[in-house]
């Protein structure tokens, strides 16, 4: 059956095996045109499923496909089905979208580089996990993408693994996120616990009717709040919030259209697709959505805080991300699930670009990314600075460019939200306020980044500064198309208060094509919405102004003065807030500990010394002892022989074991040897019932009675004695006369 | 003559074999003690054939010289051979499964 939905993850995983397998057999452009034309395939397909494929459906339902049974075990029947709707379909059209972009962007970066089929291998797989956790319609199915992208993430951070730190920052990522794989399995295992099902459909209808997932739990709270927090852990890992951000700027160790690809656009966007696909489930705990509220705005400000003072391109990137990941994550935390996904999407595009200038910019500077060293490029590099400053502008909110609209329609949700109970109305406001903080830093330090980049005098040495070059047209391309993405991704979503102005009403386009994946958009009063901009606009170019002030056309006299003054905070935001070392001292070390411990004691001593050496060594004592028996002398084999045979005819001789049949009728007691050797009148049968030590009744019957005096416990002893050979059998028996 | 002292001396023959195989060094008199054995089991078996009237161990009697005539032949034929090899047949000597 030719299935339209399977065919988009299946094409760029089959591009990724061909490649692997045969891909060092083509030229670099047969590689190439292998792995852009699958995901661009793929990235067709999807677009007539989203467009045509949509429409057609059920309104809400989407489309979807049950591709094959996977297992069933007892009552857990796993599907491999796939689905469609608003959610999942713009996410495919994000991630195959850029993805083709960032494939023809890599021809152009990567093309001096050695391992070339193995590097679009990674990067088709990576765009077929990303696909299939999108498009999954069942939990183990999205885990599957899930640890899918999460391999291919590790795999392309560690891509020039010839490099120590490389490699190690590829093992932090894949740590990092199986410490949020933990939470993810742990709220899939309490949805089946509750609901018995895996299905994501109807787990959000279960969730829908209230029902199971809205009773408690532990400690006063529902299923689907503890659900809700172990599946945000998850989220939290795979799109790095607080704690688990660590990795994130590591990863940065990557080629940079990795970067651009994986730890900017798509898979960090991962986790908040999760709580958004999950959303019905969320809607039933505000206290899960308030943590996850809260979480995303600390990041946000606290990495925009970092972001100050990073000096290396993609760090201050890296940082950007986690901080824009943090407006996210207060997007669907306020249960703005609309507003989120549309400030995915817009950040998809100008984070993209952004990455992508980066690289342009490292392959001018000869790889160097150290942005002291820079400045004055705008005129060396014309297409890449227009690109940036497009870029630039979107993600610091300037008005027209995407990210204005998107950061706004996420503050929007936060000033406005109700889904809190009472007792936790402050949240929204809060995180409103500290998200307001977190646009103004992203304006200051994104400002930083393109002044001290693009503008003033150039810092290079001079055989770098010679070599500044424009980069080539495969890689100018993929910009300009982001360059316009990052412009026009926000007209999907203008607020209706803008709306109005042009006559026409409702909600904006974005929030009304998600609404049946992820529900009706907040409602927003017209008077918030013109506050907010406001507010946004205010902030933005606050930022922008002061970064003109620090660092306009280079190093001011105000940066080196705020350095010079406090050097100690300079020094702290540079060193990340030293969180990575406070890791280190707190769970890494102690771990390091207790392996050296388990190391020494465990598998040196008790392993090694006594379960491996302690069986060798009674081995081989056993070995000594019997070698003595092993004289090699003849004779002393046959006496061991003799007096074995001896031994053998004397047991033989024995009499043979009866069964013995104890009647027992108040006082009196039958005892009766069944099956004994009658032989020739030759045994006699003694039976001592008194316990006095001499037989009380002897014969050649096999059969005795005794009257006792009362109740008790007595033992009878029954002796069978063989005249012939004097050997005798002895029995006891405990009796017990009520 | 009571039955019994046949069994007796088959007995005590029986016994004398016994301590020759176990404590003879050398190997001839080692098979003509295990000879020894042989008849005085056989002595018993016709000792018991007349006790009890019964023909069978008259006919176990004879296999047995047969058999005695066999154990011998091949007996002196592993002497042989082991002073080939060993150039003694004292069975202190011949010791090479030792330990």
């Amino acid at each position: 059956m030719f299935s339209r939905l399977l065919m988009i993850p299946l094409v760029p995983l089959l591009g990724a095996a061909y490649l692997i397998l045969f891909g060092r057999r083509h030229s670099r452009a047969a590689v190439q045109t292998i792995a852009t034309l699958a995901v661009f395939a793929s990235c067709v397909i999807s677009t007539d499923a989203f467009f045509f494929g949509l429409r057609d459906s059920a309104h809400g339902g989407g489309i979807s496909e049950l591709v094959y049974s996977w297992f069933s075990a007892g009552n857990v029947v796993v599907d491999l089905s796939l689905r469609m709707d608003a959610l999942s379909g713009l996410l495919c059209l994000v991630v195959t979208f850029i993805g083709t972009l960032i494939h023809v962007y890599s021809a152009g970066y990567m093309a001096h580089e050695e391992d070339y089929p193995r590097f679009f291998a990674y990067l088709n797989l990576f765009c077929g996990a990303m696909l299939i956790l999108v498009l999954g319609d069942s939990l183990p199915v999205v885990f599957i993408g899930w640890e899918g992208v999460g391999l291919a993430s590790y795999l392309l951070i560690g891509f020039w693994y010839k490099e120590h730190a490389n490699a190690s920052a590829g093992k932090k990522a894949f740590i990092t996120n199986r410490i949020g794989d933990f939470g993810f399995l742990i709220g899939m295992f309490l949805l089946f616990r509750a609901t018995g099902t895996l299905d994501i459909p109807a787990i959000l209808d279960s969730a829908k009717s209230g029902g199971v997932l809205a009773a408690p739990l532990w400690l006063g709270q529902p299923v689907a709040f503890w659900a809700g927090v172990f599946l945000f852990l998850g989220a939290a890992g795979k799109s790095a919030q607080i704690p688990l951000y660590v990795w994130l700027p590591d990863a940065m160790a990557g080629p940079t259209p990795v970067s651009a690809l994986i730890h900017a656009a798509t898979m960090v966007t991962a986790g908040v697709y999760l709580v958004a696909r999950m959303s019905a489930v969320y809607m039933l705990a505000p206290a899960a959505l308030a943590i996850v509220a809260i979480v995303g705005a600390l990041t946000a400000l606290f990495a925009a805080i970092i972001g100050f003072a990073q000096n290396d391109f993609k760090k201050v990137l890296a940082y950007s991300t986690v901080s824009q990941l943090g407006f996210m994550f207060v997007g669907v935390g306020t249960g703005n699930f609309a507003g989120c996904i549309f400030h995915l999407f817009t950040h998809a595009f100008f984070k993209a670009g952004l990455f992508l200038c980066a690289g342009s910019v490292m392959h001018a500077m000869s790889g160097s990314g150290d942005i002291t060293k820079m400045g004055g490029l705008a005129a060396r590099l014309p297409w890449t600075t227009r690109v940036f400053q497009i870029c630039w502008l979107a993600i610091c909110g300037v008005p027209i460019f995407s990210g204005f609209f998107s950061k706004d329609a996420i503050l929007d949700g936060a000033f406005a939200t109700e889904i809190y109970g009472h007792g936790l109305t402050w949240v929204g406001p809060l995180v409103g306020g500290l998200l307001l903080l977190a646009a103004f830093g992203t304006a200051f330090y994104m400002s930083r980044l393109y002044f001290l980049v693009f503008s003033g005098p150039c810092r290079a040495d001079e055989h770098v500064e010679h070599h500044i070059h424009e980069s080539p047209a495969s890689m100018v391309f993929p910009l300009v198309v982001l360059a316009a993405g990052a412009v026009l991704a926000g007209f999907a979503g203008i607020p209706p208060a803008i709306r109005e102005l042009f006559g026409k009403y409702g909600e904006s386009t974005m929030a009304v094509w998600l609404e049946p994946a992820v529900g009706a958009p907040l409602e927003v009063s017209h008077r918030t919405e013109w506050l907010v901009m406001g507010f946004a606009t205010v902030v933005a170019l606050g930022g922008i102004g002061l970064a003109y002030v620090f660092f306009g056309g280079g190093y001011r006299a105000p940066a080196r003065a705020f350095a010079k003054k406090m050097p100690g905070l300079v020094a702290l935001a540079r060193d990340k807030f030293r969180v990575d070392e406070l890791y280190a001292a707190i769970i890494i070390r102690p771990l390091q500990a207790l392996c050296r411990i388990v190391f020494l004691v465990i598998d040196r001593i008790v392993i090694d010394k006594i379960l491996i050496g302690g069986w060798a060594f009674l081995a081989d004592l056993g070995g000594r002892i019997c070698r003595f028996v092993q004289v090699g002398d003849v004779q002393r084999y046959l006496a061991v022989f003799a007096i074995g045979f001896a031994v053998l005819v004397w047991v033989a001789a024995r009499p043979a074991a009866p069964d013995v049949q104890i009647v027992i009728e108040g006082n009196n007691v039958a005892v009766q040897l069944v099956d004994a050797e009658a032989d020739g009148g030759n045994l006699t049968y003694g039976f001592d019932f008194d316990g006095d030590g001499t037989p009380d009744r002897m014969g050649p019957t096999p059969l005795a009675r005794w009257i006792y005096g009362g109740p008790d416990r007595y033992t009878i002893t029954i002796t069978i004695r063989d005249e012939r050979w004097h050997t005798q059998r002895t029995i006891k028996r405990d009796i017990e006369i009520r | 003559m009571p039955g019994y002292l046949y069994i007796l001396v088959s007995l005590a023959l029986f016994f004398i074999g016994t301590t020759g195989v176990l404590l003879r060094r050398n190997a001839l008199f080692v098979l003509m003690s295990l000879e020894l054995q042989l008849g005085a089991g056989s002595l018993a078996l016709l000792t018991f054939a007349r006790g009890l009237g019964d023909q069978k161990g008259h006919v176990v009697a004879f296999f047995l010289m047969a058999l005695a005539a066999a154990e011998a032949a091949v007996g002196l034929a592993v002497v042989v051979s082991v002073y080939r090899t060993n150039k003694t047949i004292d069975l202190d000597g011949v010791n090479e499964l030792r330990n």
